[in-house]
């Protein structure tokens, strides 16, 4: 299982990669596979808002729908569009061609909550445990 | 505790994803839904439908039991035949869609969901009379389906039969490899395929020796994903989705196998149904606005909800999002513009014909 170590995680297993104010948003390799086949991915506008924890747009597999959550609180300022006619990018590279959002953060201290590499592969042992 | 099929080992064995269905612990993807459906489409794929029940009604009373409790015409049914039929109750209600094989002049096999089962059989044996009786085979019976273009190339080696010889919805008792099978030509995916009908302890070895021969044309196992996406492209329903208690026949758009006159229980809620007009019926949409319309969604006309999406999802052969929905009468004409509401956003969809796909 993929976890790469210069990203931080979340608990509903999205990912963040922060450059600066701007921080660039996926689904780690375990919620892919989890989801399996991915078909439809909806992702929001640029320039809409959303709070830390809000649910910005769903990934839908053959089998299910299931919500993606903002990691910070921030503001649209890019989506990958090419996920519109390739979903299934986001199952064959999720942490490089299948990120789904840029954000602008609105709050940096917030960063702080977010799990290391190495947190959330303990946290993944916990789930599965 | 869930139940497994003979062929449970083997599904874990091959990486299977195994889930809850109708308390059956069962493969619901191996390598992946997309390319289970696809490999169907184009090459062939193996499922095992274990799960559900395989009833067997034998005596000189047997006909006129199938006829008064399944709603098709079960006199048309020449031996070595299958029909398409259901079990109704008095409102015209499904208790289950049925095939029904004529396997000898006084020997029938009934085969039906695997949720209703119990159901099934408690019907039967309520409405059983004279010289006819049940007997419960699902245990001592698997049920192999193997679907796809190439299923004949892939099965023909191991029957005695001459496979060609063999028309849709037509079932014969031959061998594969040394095994006494039932070989019908029916299927759940819309194209061409069989259904093997084997001794519950040849399961494995019949399992795996048509995965072995069928590996170079390119026979994949398939999950429960890929068997609803094939049948929802293929328009057939799926019970406790698309028909239930409270739906007929004539709602669902299956009016082609009723077999009026015959006696039937629930002919006359039927009657009364079609001389009064029917309220609603079933159709299928396709989404026009991106999206994925999923079961139970509410379906908007001008505004007002008028249903809810009984099945729905991801197309991979149409490469579209499509689904069904009982619509009022005066709004079924293929094109009308309906809409579904997900997750509270209203996405444009149009009524369409069944089936979505057209094949073999």
């Amino acid at each position: 299982m993929s976890i790469p170590a210069d990203l931080m995680y979340t608990k509903q297993h999205e990912w963040v990669s922060i450059d600066g104010d701007t921080a660039t948003v996926g689904i780690t390799e375990y919620a892919q596979q989890e989801l399996g086949d991915i078909v439809y991915v909806e992702l929001p506008e640029v320039g809409e808002s959303f709070e830390a924890e809000e649910s910005f747009g769903s990934v839908e597999s053959v089998k299910a729908v299931s919500q993606i959550y903002m990691p910070l609180s921030g503001r649209v300022i890019a989506v990958n569009e090419d996920l519109a006619d390739a979903p299934e990018i986001v199952n064959q590279d999720p942490y490089g061609e299948g990120w789904m959002i840029k954000v602008e953060i609105i709050d940096p201290s917030l960063v702080h909550e977010l799990m290391s590499a190495e947190e959330y592969e303990n946290y993944l042992k916990e789930e599965a445990g | 505790m869930l139940r497994q099929t003979p062929l449970y080992e083997a599904h874990v064995g091959l990486g299977a994803r195994m889930v809850d269905f109708a308390g059956w612990n069962m493969p619901v993807q191996y390598s992946g839904a997309l390319a289970e459906h696809h490999a169907v489409r184009n090459q062939a794929g193996l499922f095992d439908v274990s799960h559900m029940g395989r009833f067997e009604v034998t005596g000189a009373d047997a006909e006129r039991f199938l006829q008064r409790l399944a709603c098709n015409d079960v006199a048309r049914l020449r031996e070595g035949q299958a029909q398409y039929s259901a079990l109704l109750n008095n409102e015209g209600g499904f208790i289950d869609d049925i095939v029904v094989y004529r396997l000898a002049s006084q020997r029938y096999l009934l085969c039906v969901n695997a949720a209703r089962r119990e159901a099934d059989w408690r019907w039967l044996e309520a409405g059983a009379f004279g010289d006819s009786k049940l007997v419960d085979r699902s245990d001592e019976l698997a049920q192999i389906a193997l679907q796809g273009p190439l299923s004949t190339k892939i099965l023909q080696p191991l029957v005695t039969a001459d496979l060609a010889s063999l028309p849709y919805y037509h079932a014969l008792a031959c061998e594969v490899e040394e095994f006494p099978t039932l070989v019908s030509r029916t299927g759940y995916t819309g194209e061409l395929g069989y259904e093997l009908y084997v001794p519950s302890e040849a399961a494995v070895t019949l399992w795996e020796r048509l995965l072995e021969v069928g590996r170079d044309k390119g026979l994949q196992p398939a999950g429960l994903a890929a068997r609803n996406t094939l049948r929802l492209e293929a328009g057939y329903r799926l019970y406790g989705n698309d028909i239930d208690e409270t739906t007929t026949p004539l709602e669902a758009g299956l009016g082609w196998i009723v077999g009026w006159g015959t006696g039937f229980v629930g002919e006359s809620a039927l009657q009364r149904q079609k001389a009064e007009g029917l309220r609603r019926k079933l159709v299928g949409f396709v989404m026009e606005d991106p999206g994925i319309a999923r079961d139970g969604y509410p379906v908007l006309r001008e505004g007002q909800v008028v249903g809810k999406v009984t099945s729905g999802g991801f197309a991979p052969t149409l490469d579209k999002s499509i689904g069904m929905v009982y619509l009022p009468l005066d709004g079924i004409e293929p094109g009308t513009s309906i809409e579904i509401e997900i997750r509270g956003k209203r996405k444009r969809a149009s009524v369409c014909r069944l089936p979505f796909l057209r094949r073999g």
